[in-house]
């Protein structure tokens, strides 16, 4: 009775304690950092820990929607000028203000940085000039229309001009690592931790945890024991295998969230010759994917729901589009692809395949969630409709360079990908794996499959000068429903993303898969 | 001795060479990484930058070459992924990677040496068989699974030590170590054990048949007709003749537990130099790889070189300008 009693009482003290400060928190995620330089390497896992330390002008939520960040209005005055508004009263972390200067610099800085393996130039270079009109207003004009300017925005971090020549180095070492984050640097160790301490100052409000520090634990067995050993409070990238049991662990609470990551299957569908398809011979054919309607049988025989249930055991969503619905640009009138294998032999009949062809499909084994897994699946379902199909998978150190291949296209004819859109908007997958390849325009570039549609293009070209948005979204929606009519691509399912944390936490998912003490609830 | 030592470092040098051009060509042969490291939403210009500005633009050869030509001024290279001096990022992990390994050595020759003597001596006592039947264990369980099985025991069932990670380190004489605090050796203990269970098991075989051998050998029973104490004749003259082959193991050992941890790293999430080149692997990051290589041969070429030195302190037959090496 007294041990029950001092239980309790235990547990009302974490709770009062746990309302407001006075915590720290250790959260383990499945990559290392690159660099504690927010402009130096553009990958999610980096950007999800410097995007702590500093703000964007425009901050993306758990959903990808776009917030007030060091802006807090925003909008277009003519086609090619935008407008905003800057936060008043901002200070960086060494108390100096937030102003105009700051902005430019950052912006001026991306696109110099040494060494950099992927610059945030995509972000920045379509901006002309910025106009500083006075201390808080700006104006960027742009090369032509350009609707996108806030979205690509809200991925550059606002850096202090204090520090005009600092290097990645002095960002490593935490000289140069000053933003008006949430949370400023305290250290960082290569391989080993990255610590943080709460802004008492910043504009959004005190920051919930005293201290964060986040552990790369790349295995996926131990960063599930770290958990369980108490070791530390959230995890990231819960392997689907362990859910079941997790679920049932007290000490355990589970949280799970669609990504913005699509996985599907770029066909190629424009050389006359496809590296991987042979008749049931052995004997070179002409390539049956320029058929539509031998696309579409593909894309019947996948039995997406069981892909779902058995492969990603049921944590993940099918799919027909390019991003779930909520998203900017998805369209309402396209339904998941029915299974349908009778109507797929039918249609692999009717172009002129009665006794299917041999093919091979390819994927990696390293990169997506069950991704050799998923392989083998569509591998079999294919065999069933008569496609006779053998399954090569590869680690992705391997597999991209061959996938996106030389200037012959793709070294493969059929392959799984994945696509997880940065900005939250159909644009991103629609221009990068559906346009005509085009590299003047930057269009099409991860377009492995060659797909291309004048009418898909023209409408894409369109949404993408179209300053309004609702008209955009509409046009994004339109050009989605062309490239899906015509099975540009082949999408399976989007990836649902599992947290994990001790109980007495709770993770808000978000689309854009970062693991961030922002989204910790404490309960 | 002096010319035995010059012959060597020279054939290192060709080694060195060899390695670099074969880990090079190898690296070009798996593809680009700046397919794996650029954004996904870059346009063809910026990758066409990104592959310039890592000097990827050029023919193997003309990369070669200036690798070469660097090399010979000291630099190994920038970081493809990192942007820092591929050397220094390796050296930083050397500490991290030398504990360990260093415990675990540690570790197999004080438990593996007493236990296989004791085996050896006692072939037949329920002990001995123990010994060599749990050696088997050692032996043959996937090391990876060995570590699991050490976190699921002693980091979430009993919470005794952490699952991972490196701990605070303390500091002694200006040296900075996981050895000189608690919590870096709570951390340190559960890796080391992991990387010492296979090596232990080695030296206890190892020591077992070597005593076996040299227990019968006439000198041993002359010296125990002359009445020396056992743990004399044990003591100086068998375990001194049995040094020699263990003496080898060590050493090459000892070499492939730092250069080869890569499991029990990755298993404990401990930030080491096998750490960092899986990752570099996966990443094709080919100045770390290279500069890793280059750093792990020369401590195999440093490793056999004092294994040699050490034949002839141990063994005064052998002389080390009759060795063609």
């Amino acid at each position: 009775m007294l041990k029950s009693l001092s239980t309790a009482t235990i547990a009302v003290t974490l709770v009062v304690g746990g309302t407001a400060h006075a915590e720290d928190i250790t959260i383990a995620v499945a990559s290392e950092v690159t660099a504690m330089d927010p402009h130096y390497h553009n990958t999610g896992n980096n950007n999800q820990i410097v995007g702590l330390i500093y703000d964007r002008m425009l901050h993306q939520d758990s959903n990808q929607q776009l917030t007030p960040g060091l802006a807090v209005e925003w909008g277009p005055i003519a086609d090619d000028v935008w407008e905003f508004k800057l936060r008043e009263g901002v200070t960086f972390h060494d108390g100096s203000p937030l102003t105009a200067e700051d902005i430019v610099f950052s912006y001026e800085r991306v696109p110099n940085v040494p060494n950099s393996p992927s610059s945030f130039a995509t972000y920045t270079s379509g901006i002309a000039e910025i106009i500083v009109v006075d201390d808080y207003t700006m104006q960027f004009r742009t090369n032509g229309p350009y609707p996108l300017l806030p979205v690509d925005l809200s991925t550059v971090q606002i850096v202090s001009s204090e520090n005009p020549d600092a290097t990645t180095e002095d960002y490593n070492a935490g000289t140069a690592s000053i933003g008006t984050g949430p949370y400023k640097f305290v250290s960082y160790t290569p391989g080993e931790s990255i610590v943080m301490e709460a802004n008492a100052d910043y504009w959004g409000g005190a920051p919930q945890f005293d201290t964060v520090t986040y552990r790369p634990i790349s295995s996926d067995a131990a960063r599930v024991a770290a958990l369980l050993a108490g070791d530390v409070d959230v995890i990231s990238g819960v392997p689907t295998s362990d859910i079941a049991t997790l679920e049932d662990n007290p000490d355990i609470v589970l949280s799970q969230g669609v990504s913005n990551r699509v996985i599907y299957l770029h066909v190629d569908s424009r050389r006359v010759y496809t590296p991987f398809v042979t008749d049931n011979e052995g004997n070179q054919i002409f390539n049956p994917f320029q058929d539509v309607n031998v696309r579409k049988a593909i894309s019947m025989a996948i039995d997406r729901d069981a892909i779902v249930d058995e492969v990603m055991e049921g944590i993940a969503i099918p799919a027909g589009q390019l991003l779930p619905e909520g998203f900017f640009g998805v369209s309402d009138n396209i339904e998941v692809p029915e299974y349908d294998p009778e109507g797929a032999r039918q249609l692999l009949a009717e172009a002129g395949y009665p006794d299917g062809f041999r093919l091979t499909i390819h994927g990696p084994n390293d990169r997506y969630i069950n991704d050799e897994q998923i392989a083998q699946a569509v591998a079999q379902m294919l065999t069933r409709v008569g496609i006779q199909t053998e399954v090569e998978t590869m680690p992705r150190s391997v597999y991209f360079g061959r996938a996106t291949g030389g200037d012959d296209g793709s070294e493969f004819s059929l392959m799984l990908v994945g696509w997880g859109s940065g900005t939250g908007e159909a644009s991103s997958p629609l221009r990068a794996l559906l346009h005509t390849r085009n590299d003047e325009i930057g269009l099409g570039r991860t377009n492995r499959g060659r797909y291309s549609s004048a009418p898909f293009d023209a409408t894409l070209q369109l949404a993408l000068n179209t300053v309004d948005d609702d008209e955009r979204q509409a046009l994004l929606a339109r050009a989605t429903e062309i490239a899906m009519r015509e099975v540009g691509l082949i999408p399976t399912h989007f990836q649902v993303n599992t947290w994990g944390t001790r109980t007495g936490l709770r993770y808000i998912p978000r689309t854009d898969e970062y693991t961030r003490p922002t989204n910790v609830v404490v309960e | 001795m002096t010319v035995f030592i010059i012959r060597r470092l020279l054939q290192s040098v060709i080694v060195v060479a060899v390695m670099t051009l074969l880990v090079f060509a190898g690296v070009y042969a798996i593809g680009n990484p700046v397919e794996i490291l650029i954004s996904q939403d870059a346009t063809e210009v910026e990758r066409a930058a990104a592959i310039a500005r890592l000097g990827l633009d050029k023919s193997l050869p003309e990369q070669y070459l200036a690798f070469l030509g660097n090399l010979l001024k000291g630099d190994l290279g920038t970081s493809f992924v990192f942007g820092e001096p591929a050397l220094q990022l390796v050296l930083e992990r050397f500490p991290a990677t030398m504990e360990l390994a260093l415990s675990a050595m540690l570790i197999a020759v004080f438990i593996g040496v007493p236990l296989g003597l004791y085996a050896g001596l006692r072939p037949d006592s329920i002990g001995g068989r123990t010994i060599m039947t749990g050696s088997i264990f050692g032996f043959s369980l996937p090391n990876f699974w060995q570590g699991l099985m050490l976190i699921m025991f002693f980091a979430v069932i009993l919470q005794w030590l952490p699952a991972g990670g490196r701990g605070v380190r303390g500091e002694f004489l200006g040296i900075e170590s996981s050895f000189f605090s608690w919590d870096g050796i709570s951390h340190l203990i559960l890796p080391a054990i992991n990387l010492a269970l296979f090596k232990t098991s080695l030296v206890i075989r190892l020591t077992r048949a070597s005593v076996r051998e040299t227990i019968n050998l006439d000198y041993v029973k002359f010296a125990r007709a002359k009445g020396l104490r056992p743990r004399r004749v044990i003591g100086l003259h068998v375990l001194k003749n049995i040094m020699i082959p263990l003496v080898t193991i060590i050493g090459l050992e000892f070499g492939s537990v730092i250069a080869f941890a890569v499991v029990t790293e990755t298993v404990f999430a401990w930030p080491g130099m096998g750490k960092l080149i899986i990752d570099s692997i996966f990443q094709l990051d080919r100045p770390v790889i290279v500069a890793y290589l280059i750093v792990i041969v020369c401590l195999f070429i440093t490793v056999n070189l004092v294994v040699d030195i050490l034949y002839a302190i141990l063994d005064p037959r052998v002389r080390l300008s009759d060795q063609k090496a």
